[in-house]
């Protein structure tokens, strides 16, 4: 893969590996006897691997493929790859938090194995590693497809990938350690921060330079979703993160803002994490690949529009529904359930007009497993805004909130929609990037479908079950009214729960163990073959005047 | 008749599709539009929670965090306690029964970030303060069956034997200071001393912390040893103040909702 950068390329990517080692060193040596001084040292073992990439390519000749013949697809085949292997780690991690519920032992007595640290790196593993490589690399594969445009460098998309697993390495191996900022899904400390802020923003600036570029006068609404994930999610990085080091050799720091302000601006951020980096950043993937997969047009193109300003607009007032009955000011409050519940309109007309394209198409959703895991996806998306839109109605939110319930409505979520989007479109992709006739076995990719199915639907229904339990038993009263039980009886009945959901878990890693092989074995067994046309416009091997619309 | 209510919406939405159809042609005008679209609903829910005087009451007795309770609340960040523990009582009957007083904003706003939490797999810890003794929390941290044989708390023995470091508090007060809490500059310079001197009351350190920080300050052997100051001092100096910073919460008569 190497070998196709041109020597100045690769030559960039050494001196920016050893700048990067060069920061690492000093974060090891300044932070000595700090925890920063462990993280320096996973600085420097990362950037050692990226050298040893980089290194023996170095005195390579130049390389005499006609760029403009092809599409980049390197990074995205990379990032696929990375991608898998983070949804195994991560939700490996959380079968054996959600275990470790059920039977405490199970933590081996370390200081870095309790469930407050491991936690996180599920978390940050499954969202940040698993579905932002994902995101990163098919946002590559669309935005040059419906640009009809090749990407306008090598080196950056490679900076982006590589540069934000650096980001997700740091921040899962500093949970082990106990660096954390306890902020919800912004766990990592200040430094981590300030670097996923460059990565970032060379990611916007690649995305705007690929616009730039393209041979198509209307920008797809895919790229439409992958920007405002860009966008968004730089804005939230940025406000949330704001924070004081205690420091500059310590990875300690303190939030700048405190108590109401603090809550307001984390779940402001937390709630559009969900909203831009799980949902638009997917919805992205969902219409470019669903259409394309039942090979039928988009059902409207103004129900698009309506989901994406929608989205994009209500989404980011809805935060405040997660501090009901809290110490906020109620008039805040009041505003977040309002426009949560208004929310569900520009959210069911995405999923529906997802749903509505597969009109004519149903036999395909019956006979494969990928078309299908885009469906379910889609069906998910729609039962979970649902329940996310009635969940921040405040007597609701009263019985659902501090309980299993919320945890239940996020993984149908994570699971139901981000996880099986992003399965449906590895096994879109796969193929293609690799040039070949189909996935090795379409039979686990079948296998892989119902586990995670199935998986899913015991997770959630485990988690509704003891959530609500949960609910009621803190607010049930006796006769006499005084409460009925105690916070240890509602502890004692989430028990076989917590098994079920441990189980519905495994069987969801066993499927991503699958989808793993399946991808690997892909690349390497497979039987080859050129897709029909999957070059730039602007290459030499030009296509006919008028294309059919991507 | 659902065709003449629904005609304002269906002008509305044709307008939008064919500015949208110009929009969509120039990537700089679609960012703008994001950005714009996405900033209003920021604006207006956080930006006058920092000016309206009502967000945060006024609690006249209000400290601060020793520097050994904050290096404590260090800790319960750093194991991510948070994960299951909030510290949030809310306005309902029977979480005031429960627990106490529902929480005020006041008691959180030296809170540098809050830990209000989103999950109760433990119960709220907004009132834990002086509900235990001592010997209770730290044989609870140490093994949780051993006093609560259904819990599922992992075990923190490990805090018992691991030395509190103190040379990086008079930095962590500063930079506590740089983003609002009140500590003064002889809190600051004295921060390490005060920390060692409330977990070792016989200390000469101890003195300080009295004249600094109030009378009404802890001054214990809090995990019952006068060896050294660790990491489990720290901890449960800070599980022992939870709710106690104020009594403005005790004081005004609460109006918990159905």
């Amino acid at each position: 893969m190497m070998s196709k950068l041109t020597g100045a390329e690769r030559q960039s990517a050494l001196l920016i590996c050893i700048a990067v080692l060069l920061a690492g060193v000093a974060m090891a040596a300044l932070g000595h006897g700090d925890l920063m001084g462990a993280q320096g040292w996973v600085v420097i073992a990362y950037c050692a691997l990226m050298l040893w990439f980089i290194m023996p390519t170095i005195g390579d000749p130049e390389p005499t493929e006609d760029r403009s013949a092809s599409y980049y697809d390197d990074p995205t085949k990379a990032g696929i790859i990375i991608g898998m292997i983070w949804a195994v780690i991560g939700m490996g991690m959380g079968v054996w938090v959600a275990a470790m519920l059920a039977w405490p032992e199970l933590r081996f007595d370390g200081a870095w194995s309790s469930f407050g640290r491991l936690r996180p790196v599920h978390t940050s593993g499954v969202i940040f590693g698993f579905g932002g490589n994902i995101l990163i690399a098919t946002s590559y594969h669309v935005m040059q497809r419906t640009c009809r445009a090749r990407m306008p460098g090598q080196l950056s998309p490679w900076f982006v990938l590589m540069g934000y697993n650096l980001f997700c390495v740091v921040a899962a191996s500093g949970y082990v350690m106990g660096v954390t900022q306890s902020k919800e899904y912004a766990e990592p400390e200040w430094y981590a921060d300030i670097w996923l802020v460059v990565v970032w923003v060379t990611y916007f600036v690649l995305y705007l330079r690929t616009l730039a570029r393209r041979n198509e006068p209307h920008i797809y609404v895919a790229n439409w979703y992958y920007m405002a994930f860009i966008l968004v999610v730089a804005m939230l990085h940025i406000i949330n993160n704001l924070a004081v080091p205690a420091s500059w050799t310590g990875a300690k720091s303190y939030s700048a803002f405190s108590g109401v302000q603090d809550a307001m601006t984390q779940w402001w951020y937390g709630h559009n994490a969900v909203a831009f980096f799980l949902t638009a950043g997917f919805l992205g993937m969902l219409y470019y690949f669903l259409p394309k997969r039942a090979e039928r047009p988009i059902y409207s193109y103004r129900l698009s529009i309506l989901s994406f300003w929608g989205i994009t607009f209500f989404y980011m007032w809805a935060g405040s529904h997660h501090l009901h009955y809290t110490a906020l000011p109620q008039w805040v409050q009041t505003l977040g359930m309002t426009f949560s519940v208004m929310l569900l309109v520009p959210s069911w007309a995405s999923a529906g007009n997802a749903l509505m394209t597969l009109n004519g198409a149903w036999h395909k959703v019956r006979d494969d497993a990928t078309l299908r895991f885009m469906m379910v996806a889609a069906v998910f998306y729609g039962l979970s805004t649902f329940e996310g839109s009635f969940m921040a109605i405040r007597p609701v939110n009263g019985l659902s909130h501090y309980t299993d319930w919320t945890i239940g409505h996020v993984h149908a979520g994570a699971m139901g929609w981000v996880a099986l989007i992003s399965f449906g479109s590895i096994y879109a992709l796969a193929p293609l990037l690799w040039r070949k006739t189909g996935m090795y076995s379409a039979k686990a990719v079948e296998w892989h479908f119902w586990l995670a199915l199935a998986g899913t639907i015991i997770y959630v229904f485990a988690m509704w079950n003891s959530g609500i339990i949960q609910g009621l038993m803190w607010r049930t009263y006796n006769e006499t009214g005084t409460l009925e039980y105690s916070f240890l009886d509602s502890l004692i009945a989430m028990h076989p729960y917590y098994i079920a959901r441990t189980f519905g878990g495994l069987l969801f890693l066993i499927g991503a163990c699958i989808g793993l092989w399946n991808v690997v074995m892909t690349v390497r067994r497979a039987p080859r073959q050129q897709p029909e046309r999957d070059y730039p416009t602007s290459s030499e091997a030009s296509e006919p005047a008028l294309p059919a619309a991507e | 008749m659902l065709k003449d209510l629904l005609k304002p919406f269906a002008r509305f939405f044709n307008f939008q599709a064919r500015t949208h159809y110009k929009a969509e042609r120039h990537s700089i005008a679609l960012a703008l539009g994001i950005i714009g679209a996405a900033s209003i609903g920021g604006i207006v829910e956080i930006a006058p929670l920092f000016t309206i005087d009502s967000t945060v009451e006024a609690a006249p007795d209000m400290r601060v965090y020793t520097p050994l309770e904050q290096a404590g609340r260090d800790i319960y960040i750093r194991e991510g306690c948070y994960a299951c523990h909030s510290q949030m009582i809310r306005t309902l009957r029977d979480e005031v029964e429960r627990y106490g007083p529902y929480s005020l904003a006041a008691e959180s706003q030296y809170d540098h970030p809050m830990l209000w939490g989103s999950k109760r797999t433990g119960p709220d810890l907004a009132r834990l303060g002086g509900k235990y003794s001592d010997d209770w929390q730290v044989r609870h941290l140490i093994d949780p069956r051993d006093l609560v044989p259904e819990s599922v708390m992992p075990s923190y023995a490990f805090l018992q034997d691991a030395p509190l470091e103190t040379d990086s508090l008079p930095g962590r007060l500063a930079a506590l200071r740089a983003v609002g809490v009140p500590y003064t500059d002889d809190q600051i310079a004295n921060a390490s001393h005060d920390a060692i001197g409330q977990a070792m009351p016989d200390s000469t350190a101890a003195g300080g912390v009295t004249e600094r920080y109030g009378e009404a300050t802890n001054l214990r052997l809090f995990d019952g040893s006068n060896a050294r100051v660790t990491e489990m001092d720290a901890l449960v100096a800070y599980l022992q103040i939870l709710g106690q910073l104020t009594q403005l919460p005790y004081e005004i008569e609460p109006k918990a909702e159905e």
